[in-house]
């Protein structure tokens, strides 16, 4: 009872401190202009992909407001010349950069070049820092779990005892039912995808510099991982998964011209709802969480604070099930896509 | 579009409610029949609402889409 008290008070707290970086973090600017409270803006501003790593703003004793933040790299592609620079020379947007006879100014989160040429911007922004992170993350832990198991014959000791009923939870209870006798093969994948999506949907819930960034939540990450399970799925189709596709059994030949589209429809449907799942679940998390901290500004006094932060526990907690739960539904439906794709049919 | 785009969602919302409700009142009917396969109810009917989420939620990104 003790215990479980303690940590209520001290996950409160923890959420707590979402509101002090999200004050500093985004109104700040309105607050100056007396334009009033856009939440908006700000949600979209939070959830965004940014070109240096935001932390917190605070306003010293002539009232100047100072932005905290780590600059990340810039790396821009324009016209065979390759620019590299860190995010700080750009002073939050506020100052153009000069390379040569390239003029490049960002402008709410893009880079643009004034004269007209399109770079190709392959910078380490906020989501791909978040990415080393959780590489990071994964790594130490896999690489501890593995030495762990050689040195103790097999036997698991420390961590490895609490992620051995997690990678068993996906071989035993994911993998083995959908694709059967070939799971083997593909547990690699799954394993990597679910443990991926896994910790990086945890990042993103730690409301402080670290984390909250918006990785799962951004369609280009989730777009990549359903291109990869596209490629894995047909490259390993079987005779038997394109025959139902472009010759369905038991159906008459007339009704190839409606059937065929249909089917290879299907093929593309399955992984854009993956993407769109994930994508979706991930930012509409953050997107609502924010939402209740921006309740407190948007009435404009503390005495919503309470309640907001009371929502907030809640959501968090609701999302720590969430996170993990699209990484289970991720994988599974992977699984699922892989299995029908190398199923041996029985014929009748 | 933002009036327009709110309406959409919570259209999107009566059905999502809908239909997790039915898993909900469904699950619970099998758990009231048989208590000792609460668990395995449970993780089914997690998955299936986490499903039926997920259909509301393209509602979601296409409203935001519209209004953004």
């Amino acid at each position: 009872m003790k215990t479980t008290l303690k940590s209520i008070v001290l996950l409160t707290a923890l959420f707590a401190s979402n509101v002090y970086l999200f004050a500093g973090g985004g109104d700040s600017k309105h607050e100056n202009t007396e334009e009033g409270f856009d939440a908006v803006k700000v949600i979209m501003h939070h959830i965004a992909d940014a070109h240096e790593f935001h932390i917190l703003d605070y306003v010293d004793d002539q009232g100047v407001e100072h932005p905290v933040s780590l600059p990340l790299p810039v790396i821009l592609y324009t016209d065979g010349n390759l620019d590299v620079f860190m995010s700080s020379e750009f002073d939050h947007g506020h100052a153009d950069v000069v390379r040569g006879d390239r003029t490049y100014r960002l402008d709410h989160g893009h880079i643009t070049e004034l004269s007209g040429l399109h770079p190709l911007d392959l910078s380490i922004t906020k989501n791909v820092f978040s990415m080393f992170l959780s590489m990071v993350i994964i790594l130490l832990i896999f690489i501890t779990v593995g030495r762990s198991y050689r040195k103790g014959n097999g036997v698991p000791s420390g961590l490895a005892s609490f992620m051995e009923p997690l990678v068993l939870f996906v071989r035993d209870d994911i993998a083995i039912p959908n694709i059967g006798k070939k799971a083997d093969r593909f547990l690699p994948y799954l394993l990597t995808v679910f443990f991926f999506i896994w910790i990086n949907n945890l990042i993103g819930l730690v409301p402080f510099f670290p984390g909250s960034s918006n990785l799962t939540g951004n369609i280009s990450f989730t777009i990549t991982l359903a291109i990869i399970t596209f490629l894995i799925t047909n490259l390993n189709g079987n005779k038997d998964y394109w025959k139902h596709i472009f010759a369905t059994p038991g159906v008459p030949v007339w009704l190839a011209p409606i059937m065929i589209p249909v089917e290879l429809m299907g093929i593309f449907a399955k992984p854009i709802a993956l993407l769109i799942r994930l994508f979706a679940n991930i930012t509409a998390g953050h997107i609502i969480i924010l939402s209740l901290i921006s309740l407190i500004f948007i009435f404009k006094t503390v005495m919503i604070a309470p309640v907001s932060v009371g929502f907030v526990l809640f959501m968090n907690v609701l999302e720590l099930l969430v996170a993990a739960l699209q990484a289970y539904i991720f994988t599974l439906l992977s699984a699922l896509f892989i299995g029908m794709a190398v199923a041996e049919h029985e014929h009748h | 579009m933002g009036p327009l785009a709110a309406i959409g969602a919570g259209l999107a919302v009566i059905g999502a409610g809908l239909g997790i409700g039915k898993i909900g009142g469904s699950a619970m009917e099998g758990i009231a029949r048989q208590p000792e396969a609460t668990s395995k109810i449970q993780t089914a009917m997690i998955i299936a609402a986490a499903l039926v989420e997920g259909v509301a939620l393209f509602a979601v990104v296409v409203s935001l889409l519209v209004a953004g």
